[in-house]
């Protein structure tokens, strides 16, 4: 028999619905084969194989009585950040040391309804706050990508490494990830996934352990861009329970692919071609230019003249927004408590104790730009960058521009433990140049695999578009996918 | 604008979060540094422009105010790290 992790989510449901395979058989294949890989590549840090064998006998039965949910009885993993029921869920974070919550997150129970079946939480930058997955209590996530003749192991990159590499390995179908400012997309590109962030609105943010509330959005890694489509559209909802869920229903995603770019007007923004920019990164960028052109697109050259300012504004709202967020986590609700003399010393004691260097750092940041007498001249004035940024975008798309297409990535994935990156925060920062500015202006964007490197490592192109118009990147992407072909990583592990 | 060893502790003591004399020394380099960059926004002219509160113009959601949840005291302390009949215990906070 083959190998059942190899199929795709949309192969999967085919052969589920044949009844060619059972979802028993297709989840035991998965257990058998994170069993295999998960002591090489740490990306997932709960597993929940007694649940998923029980998820999947439901879905046989379900298959049997023909009522067969969207998703019934495909094997997902489900990054660390989302609250799920009874199941381990800490952010990759100490602080929360134990936490099994009593609820469910929208996003995940989205899942459940139309029959997907958990097989465990995965790794992930600690509270989402990393590129590389090395901030993680626990330990860094290694990319199943490693390069031509070389045994160094890489970043998945982050924050969603635990999901990029997860999908990337095959020991999921599909993967839940969040993207704060790149979350999904730079993971992605590392790992020679696909990763989409939908529009601010689209996904409920409810039982997702928040970060930065006004940037966090909720989207999939997956090994193709059908699949991309299929689990977005189970995720995506309208939810009460989130006042910033948008009330807009949620469209078929897979039926726009295989549409025609022909005559759509693709937008190259001149900001984001970088002085002293990776030549291997133009040249892919300039290869994607071209197979959207010969698919039949208009290419136009435009200008985003805020770009530069997005990743600095994004220094001062995100820090703060998570400042305010990470005030619940005191050693009293939940997680871990250290003891101190008095009740203040007992909350700067387990604070202390509990988040890592990054997300220290970032709350930090974050109180220091709050304090009294410096709102106006950080948030407030991040806040109104963050307008002009998204007017850059309003005023292209008004002009006619479908989608715009960038690089993913200033680079591919690099070593774990980077010196240069572990000296500079800065550094770091940096490799979210050009995904940072979607979640300023709270735009979808898409990262689709479209080539390697000189030394073998994925590469991805990014796609920009309008606020709730998934359609079209989905469509979009799946052109660069049909040129440029699909990626796997050899097994080493 | 940069901060000193002094406003490092301040503000982790408004952070609520206990930093070490050689920890503070650390964050005050690591936190100049993430300042120092964000500094280029000075040269952004932010005059009339408000700032952004949403992607796509939408009222508040506003729903009824009544009672939908509740009688949840113990999933609520289930997780606590210390708890007796569905309070939190802390330390004691009066004397």
């Amino acid at each position: 028999m083959t190998d059942l992790t190899a199929l795709t989510i949309a192969e999967a449901r085919e052969k589920l619905r044949a009844k060619e395979i059972s979802a028993v058989e297709l989840t035991d294949s998965y257990i058998a084969a994170i069993d295999a890989a998960n002591g090489a590549l740490n990306a997932y840090v709960a597993l929940t194989p007694e649940k998923a064998r029980e998820m999947a006998k439901a879905s046989d039965a379900k298959y049997a009585t023909g009522n067969a949910g969207a998703l019934e009885g495909i094997p997902l993993g489900i990054k660390d950040l989302f609250g799920t029921m009874d199941v381990h869920t800490q952010a990759a974070s100490h602080i929360l040391d134990g936490f099994k919550p009593k609820y469910e997150s929208t996003v995940t129970q989205n899942l459940w309804d139309d029959g997907a079946v958990m097989l465990g939480k995965l790794n992930m930058d600690e509270f989402a706050m990393g590129s590389s997955n090395e901030t993680s209590y626990y330990g860094p996530t290694k990319n199943p990508w490693r390069a031509k003749d070389s045994n160094v192991d890489l970043v998945p990159g982050g924050s969603s490494g635990g999901s990029a590499a997860a999908v990337a390995a095959h020991i999921c179908a599909g993967a839940t990830a969040t993207d704060t400012g790149g979350s999904i997309r730079q993971p992605a590109a590392f790992t020679g996934t696909v990763g989409i962030k939908p529009t601010y609105g689209r996904c409920s943010r409810w039982g997702v352990a928040a970060f930065a509330s006004s940037l966090d959005q909720a989207g999939p890694i997956t090994r193709d861009v059908r699949d991309a489509a299929i689990m977005l559209k189970s995720m995506a909802s309208v939810d009460a329970k989130d006042t910033t869920s948008v009330d807009l229903p949620v469209p078929d995603y897979e039926a726009a692919l295989g549409g025609s770019v022909k005559g759509m007007k693709i937008g190259i923004p001149a900001e984001y071609r970088m002085d002293g920019m990776d030549p291997e990164i133009v040249a892919l960028w300039e290869q994607g230019i071209a197979w959207l052109k010969d698919a039949g697109a208009e290419i136009v050259d435009i200008s985003l003249p805020n770009t530069k300012y997005a990743l600095p504004a994004y220094y001062i709202v995100a820090p703060a927004e998570a400042s305010s967020n990470l005030a619940r986590y005191d050693g009293v609700k939940y997680g871990l408590r250290v003891p101190g003399k008095d009740i203040t010393d007992m909350y700067e004691q387990t604070r202390a104790a509990g988040f890592g260097a990054e997300v220290k750092r970032r709350i930090m940041i974050g109180t220091y730009v709050l304090s009294a007498g410096y709102y106006d001249a950080y948030y407030l004035k991040a806040q109104k960058v963050r307008t002009l940024i998204k007017r850059d975008f309003e005023n292209v798309f008004a002009d006619g521009v479908d989608a715009i297409l960038t690089p993913a990535t200033p680079s591919a994935a690099f070593g774990i433990g980077d010196q240069d990156m572990k000296a500079d925060p800065v550094k770091m920062y940096l490799n979210d140049v050009f995904t940072v500015t979607v979640n300023m202006a709270g735009l979808p964007g898409i990262a689709v695999p479209a080539g390697l490197s000189s030394t073998g490592l994925p590469l991805g192109l990014q796609l920009i578009g309008k606020p709730f118009d998934e359609e079209t990147l989905f469509k979009t992407a799946g052109v660069i996918e049909q040129a440029a072909g699909k990626f796997t990583a050899d097994k080493w592990w | 604008m940069s901060v000193d060893t002094a406003t490092v502790k301040r503000v982790a003591k408004l952070a609520r979060i206990a930093v070490t004399d050689d920890e503070a020394k650390n964050l005050e380099g690591e936190l100049n540094t993430i300042l120092g960059f964000v500094e280029q926004l000075n040269e952004v002219d932010v005059s009339n422009v408000e700032p952004m509160v949403s992607v796509v113009a939408v009222d508040m959601k506003k729903r009824v105010d009544e009672v939908t949840d509740g009688n949840k005291a113990a999933d609520i302390v289930a997780n606590a790290p210390a708890s007796d009949e569905n309070f939190f215990q802390v330390p004691k906070v009066v004397e």
